[in-house]
């Protein structure tokens, strides 16, 4: 190799690696920038008159928008939490049951169509999932159960459930297909039937990759925005009642971000609130993503 | 017989002075010999694949590799292009001289070591391009872009490699649209395009029916005349037909080598005649 | 098959039934709604009286314009990262550990704390250090495509790092080995062995995230997206209509709900069209690549 052509060699992989650390770098940059923005509530003087940490954990009213904004992120909390939690319930038992009728007893032809079809459900977008909840889902709802509010965290949550079973179902899919069927036979040549094979032998080893895939869905749960935006009803009410019309974090920034005045108290508890969906997630998201990894590494070691 | 006194010859034991000023003179003899492996070792991780490895590989000649599965074939025959740096954790001791340059070294220009000593790999793996852009390949990578001078060194190549009958007229075609045989060829063309002085075969037809089989081993010997060809090979009649020199390794030692010939007629390590005689292996 | 292995089977069978019944329900209730709304002058005309009338062309410029300006963002460093994670990366050494994690972690970065991150850093920051240093008005520093397509580009990073990676790692060893026997350089083998026979994989990967990037509201609602725009937008420093964007505008802030619910049915139809058939053509391309390396 010439010498020029060696250091243009070493140019250019370097930029190959500095793309790659890019995805790291980003994490502390979306970190930090977030964060910066939110920053006033801890040091400025002028708004922590406005709200200080107390009030934003322990009072009960968010009323940002008033004479005297208040700012508890209470409703905001129990609201994200409500919806979902929901959105869990309804998701996980259809992603698991779809994965394992996929991995266990779909025929080969029908397992070709599954894959595609649940691939295409997670490629509509989620502004089209809210509108579907919000024209058609809400009104097929009320008329079952006769709900007084239209919108509510019911509506919401099972939207937003349907937007992640694409997800759990993928990655329980993964899990379970990862289980060697050396496993497998091991159960059948004990005598066992398919269910106990597939609840005692299977479920269990594949149960990390499982779980991850529920955290990741949960960790889509919280930070989905547009669904519960235009499914929720959006209102900020301290209550747990699935029946009631429910306001999350992530719809709340949506909706408020874009008529707040810039570097204002409401400014800054938005980013504040951006800032604890983002570590919120983040946890939930290492949480899973280590899982995976250890599940991964340790079924390399039986195979 | 010519090659009388320079009868290549083997070694497993320690390099000692002596042995070494051996080499040298043999070397000073005959400046024919374009390949000096030299008390070399490799090891997968612990595990040792080759152990103190001594011969010498004469220009002009066809040399075959034998011996049973795992012996270490491969792995010796990609040591003389150092292919066996693209596995992770190997290691490796002694030296292989090619043209007196020791190639082990770790500034060597690997570039140019591999466009010195071609290979052909068993399992023929054209690039999924046309033929044309196939057997082009080296020398587009070394910058040539002048179509005429590319066309006529291809046209030349495929004829070398006995495939420009066949493909003269489907040179856009894919590669993957040829026969096993023929895809090997183009594999042998694409190596011969940069003018390699040493050609390493391994095991080049054993994924091939008997024609392709026979036409390939036709056209070893024919391009002996241009080229050094080692040669890897499971089939003893294979050796025995292509090869001037045969070395026979076992579970990683060398443990004869001498001309073909004198191989299969009359070795003098019992357990090369009950490898060539199939009593195992 | 008895007894609770039948039990099992119909009851996660029954799962994929639900499922797929809510995807058709989707997908026919919008068809069914907005059919009647497509017409050629839907697509070619502005929306007028208030977004009560009109067609739809100013958003649906607004999202090729925005998809294009994000993938020329994306594209180069979302593959180059995929080739040093697939050739270059020490497998097992922590940095790559690090990088994998940090890949997948922003894959799961809520869409909405994108958008606060292009605010803050991008038009916070970045914009307006632009603007001061360029001696500008207001013109980096405020909601714009060019930002609204870098937060996306972000959004999409993960997708197209995975799905190159994926690609790259599925060239056969025998074509790496021909091109190193041949005396190729490393580069040079990615470059003229590997990357062509990725194509096709990286191009999945491109799909995807166009696809999404039509579709992801939530980063684009404070980056750039204008709510009603009187003009086409040249510029990439200019605000920019995107249908995303327009399905949530009519769907609650239109002054008359029923004269507006055609056109958001047509609306809704035509992002799910687009975005269906983009997804369509990567599932296929995948299923293709699946097939051709068998797995
Ligand atoms: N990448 C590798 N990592 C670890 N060990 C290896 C690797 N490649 C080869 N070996 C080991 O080195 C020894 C020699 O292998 P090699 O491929 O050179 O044998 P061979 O004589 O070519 O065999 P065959 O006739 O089957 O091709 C074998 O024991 C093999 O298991
Ligand atoms: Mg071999």
């Amino acid at each position: 190799m010439k010498r020029g052509e060696r250091i243009t060699n070493s140019i250019l992989e370097g930029g190959l690696k500095l793309s790659a650390l890019l995805a790291i770098f980003l994490i502390f940059l979306i970190f930090i920038f977030i964060f910066k923005e939110a920053l006033p509530i801890f040091t400025n003087p002028g708004v922590r008159s406005e709200v200080d940490l107390r009030d934003l954990f322990a009072s009960s009213v968010w009323q940002p928008v008033s004479d005297h904004p208040r700012f508890s992120l209470l409703p905001l909390f129990l609201g994200t939490l409500k919806l979902s939690l929901i959105a869990i319930l309804f998701a996980t038992p259809l992603a698991l049951g779809a994965a394992i009728f996929t991995a266990e007893f779909a025929p080969r032809a029908l397992k070709e169509t599954i894959k595609p079809g649940i691939e295409i459900l997670a490629g509509i977008p989620s502004v089209v999932m809210g509108a579907f909840a919000l024209l058609t889902l809400a009104s097929v709802l009320q008329g079952i159960f006769g709900w007084t509010m239209r919108l509510n965290a019911v509506n919401a949550g099972i939207a937003l459930g349907l937007a992640i079973v694409p997800t759990i179902y993928s990655v329980a899919d993964d899990a379970l297909r990862a289980v060697p069927g050396s496993f497998r036979e091991a159960a059948y040549a004990l005598g066992s039937r398919r269910n106990q094979a597939i609840f005692r032998v299977i479920i269990p080893v594949a149960l990390p990759g499982i779980f991850a895939g529920f955290m990741l869905g949960l960790g889509r749960a919280i930070g989905e925005t547009m669904i519960v935006l235009l499914a929720s009803g959006n209102a900020a009410i301290l209550s747990l009642d699935p029946a009631l019309s429910t306001r999350s974090f992530s719809a709340t920034i949506a909706a408020e971000l874009g008529e707040v005045v810039f570097g204002s108290t409401h400014y800054a508890v938005l980013f504040f609130i951006g800032a604890l969906l983002f570590v919120i997630t983040f946890i939930i998201n290492l949480i899973a993503n280590l899982v995976v990894e250890r599940f991964k590494v340790r079924l390399a070691g039986v195979a | 017989m010519e090659d009388k006194g320079i009868n290549p010859w083997v070694s497993t034991e320690y390099s000692q002075p002596e042995y070494v000023r051996m080499i040298e003179n043999i070397h000073a003899l005959n400046e024919n010999l374009i390949v000096r492996v030299e008390d070399f070792s490799l090891f997968y991780g612990d595990k040792p694949a080759l152990k103190r490895i001594n011969l010498s590989i004469k220009k002009n000649r066809v040399t075959a590799i034998i011996g049973p599965s795992g012996c270490g074939k491969s792995t010796l025959l990609r040591a003389f292009n150092r292919m066996n740096d693209l596995i992770p954790n190997v290691r490796i001791e002694g030296r292989i001289l090619i043209d007196g340059e020791d190639i082990c070294k770790k500034d060597t220009d690997l570039v140019a070591l591999r466009r010195k000593v071609g290979m052909v790999f068993q399992k023929p793996n054209p690039f999924p391009m046309s033929i044309y852009e196939n057997v082009a390949f080296g020398l587009k990578i070394a910058g040539e872009k002048d179509r005429a001078r590319l066309d006529q060194l291809v046209e030349k190549s495929l004829r070398q490699a006995a495939l420009w009958d066949e493909a003269g007229d489907i040179l856009d075609r894919s590669a993957l649209t040829l026969s096993g045989g023929q895809q090997q060829r183009l594999c042998l063309a694409r190596a011969l395009v940069i003018e390699p002085e040493i050609i390493l075969m391994d095991e080049p037809a054993s994924a091939l029916d008997p024609i392709s089989t026979a036409k390939l081993e036709a056209l070893i010997y024919s391009l002996k005349k241009d080229y050094t060809i080692v040669i890897v090979t499971h089939n003893m009649q294979q050796a025995a037909r292509v090869a001037d020199y045969t070395a026979f390794l076992l579970l990683g030692e060398l443990v004869e080598y001498d001309e073909t010939r004198k191989i299969f007629t009359n070795p003098t390590d019992k357990r090369t005649e009950d490898y060539i005689t199939g009593r195992f292996g | 098959m008895k007894g609770w292995d039948k039990f099992f089977a119909l009851a996660s069978g029954l799962c994929v039934l639900i499922i797929f019944a809510f995807l058709f329900w989707i997908i026919f209730i919008i068809a069914r709604n907005g059919a009647g709304t497509i017409s050629w002058e839907f697509f070619t005309a502005a929306p007028v009286e208030g977004m009560t009338e009109g067609g739809i062309f100013p958003a649906i410029y607004g999202t090729v314009f925005l998809v294009l300006v994000m993938t020329v963002f994306l594209m180069p460093f979302g593959v180059m990262a995929g080739i040093y994670l697939a050739e270059y990366a020490p497998q097992n050494s922590r940095l790559t550990q690090a990088i994998r994690l940090a890949v997948n972690n922003l894959a799961g970065v809520p869409s909405i704390v994108f958008g606060l991150f292009g605010v803050g850093f991008f038009i916070q920051y970045a914009g307006r250090g632009l603007d001061r240093t360029l001696g500008l008005e207001t013109v980096f520093s405020q909601p714009c495509l060019l930002w609204a397509a870098a937060t996306l580009a972000i959004l999409n990073l993960p997708v197209v790092i995975k799905t190159s990676e994926e690609a790259i790692k599925a060239v056969p060893l025998e074509h790496r080995e021909a091109a190193f026997a041949l005396g190729a350089t490393k580069l040079k083998m990615i470059v003229r062995v590997v990357l062509p026979q990725a194509f096709s994989g990286i191009l999945t990967g491109a799909i995807l995230s166009v696809s999404r990037g039509a579709g992801e509201v939530a980063p684009i609602l404070f980056t750039g997206a204008a709510y009603y725009l009187p003009y086409i937008p040249k510029l990439p420093t200019d605000q920019f209509m995107e249908l995303g964007y327009h399905i949530f505008v009519l769907s609650t802030q239109s002054p008359d709900v029923d004269k507006t619910q055609p056109l958001l049915y047509g609306t809704i139809l035509v992002l799910l069209l687009l975005t269906l058939a983009l997804n369509t053509f990567a599932i296929g391309l995948r299923v293709r690549m699946r097939r051709k390396y068998g797995r």
